[in-house]
């Protein structure tokens, strides 16, 4: 019955936005185009009968070589849930390689601030309008997006690549016979 | 049982020895280790630490947490590429003589960590004296390799650090 009330809920409001709906094994799915998603967002959080006031998370998925045929090749996640009425939503938002582009998420859910950070070193998707959009674990001067599916799991050379440090002094001792 | 067994007890006496002997018998009993610990090996070397092992039998009685008064650098654990640097750093810091021990698998050779933020050995950037092989390593062969240690600064000359070889260890002040 919830289920059905979010479905409504979002349908009625934005019929044209939304790619798919469906539920999975009890989790609720929204699939949406890339470019109101900020306006819907505002929606489900202030909305009186959704109110999803807690991003739990957000992330990508890259469907690159994925068995079954998707829309674009990347997917923006977010996991949504709401404390008064114990919903939980998932939103999915497919955006093509060619512009990795998506409106941030800040001004609703504080918390999006390192997840989005986190989001862009790792796929290197850019989320415009977020304050601080600089990388969050990996060194700055890293290349690459590491959660690519494309990217080598042994990396591109940055593990190699540090000063080699020899000792000050002779040791020559080192190579003695012990005992 | 120490040097002074070999003192005459009843008046006067001396004994006559080489500085190597008596310099190295006093840095290999009173090593200061700079614990290095990363992840999961820093468990088992804090074990080694505590009352069951006790590497205070050893010498080793007090962990130096700043580099510059230590002699002995541990490294328990992965060494991801953000900590190589830092890792270095304090290398450089330690003030000579020094020696390293690498604990465990991940710290040795990446471990099976052979992703691209992983270090594949610390070895590849700064010197390693000893390898302790294990996921984790018992305390038993921490304390070995500990000894074995032990056996090397016994075996080293105060002649080998008369000039630097290069002087990396001066630019560290030069950059700064
Ligand atoms: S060698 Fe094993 S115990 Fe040690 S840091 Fe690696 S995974 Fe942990």
């Amino acid at each position: 019955m919830a289920d059905q009330l979010i479905f409504d809920k979002i349908k009625e409001k934005f019929s044209d936005e939304i790619l798919d709906s469906y539920e999975f094994r009890g989790d609720k799915v929204v699939c949406l185009k890339k470019d109101n998603v900020l306006e819907i967002m505002e929606f489900l959080n202030t909305d009186s009968d959704l109110h999803f006031d807690f991003l739990a998370d957000l992330t990508a998925i890259d469907y690159l070589e994925y068995s079954e045929p998707q829309p674009e090749r990347f997917a923006v996640v977010y996991q949504l849930y709401s404390h008064e009425f114990k919903y939980e939503l998932t939103i999915k938002v497919y955006i093509p390689e060619e512009d990795l582009h998506l409106d941030s998420v800040y001004s609703i859910w504080k918390t999006a601030d390192w997840l989005e950070r986190e989001t862009y070193e790792m796929f290197g998707i850019h989320f415009r309008h977020h304050p601080n959009l600089k990388k969050l674990l990996l060194p700055e001067d890293f290349k690459g997006f590491p959660e690519r599916k494309d990217f080598p799991v042994k990396g591109i050379g940055y593990r190699e690549n540090f000063p080699i440090y020899s000792r000050p002094f002779d040791n020559n001792y080192l190579r003695k016979e012990e005992d | 049982m120490g040097l002074e067994s070999n003192l005459n007890t009843d008046g006067g006496g001396f004994m006559v020895t080489t500085v190597d002997s008596v310099v190295n018998w006093a840095r290999k009993s009173s090593l200061w280790p700079m614990p290095f610990g990363t992840a999961c090996c820093a468990i088992e070397m804090m074990a080694t630490y505590a009352s069951r092992y006790d590497l205070a039998r050893f010498g080793a009685e007090r962990m130096s947490f700043s580099p510059r008064q230590a002699d002995l650098l541990l490294i328990g654990g992965r060494v991801p590429i953000k900590m190589m640097p830092v890792l270095q750093k304090i290398y450089e810091q330690m003030s000579e003589p020094k020696w390293v021990i690498s604990i465990g698998a991940c710290a040795s050779s990446g471990g099976l960590f052979d992703t691209y933020s992983m270090i594949q050995g610390v070895d590849q950037f700064i010197p390693v004296d000893v390898y302790v092989p294990g996921c984790p390593p018992r305390p038993e062969n921490f304390i070995d390799a500990f000894m074995k240690i032990q056996k090397l600064v016994e075996n080293d000359s105060v002649k080998n650090y008369k000039k630097p070889k290069n002087n990396s260890f001066n630019k560290l002040w030069q950059t700064n």
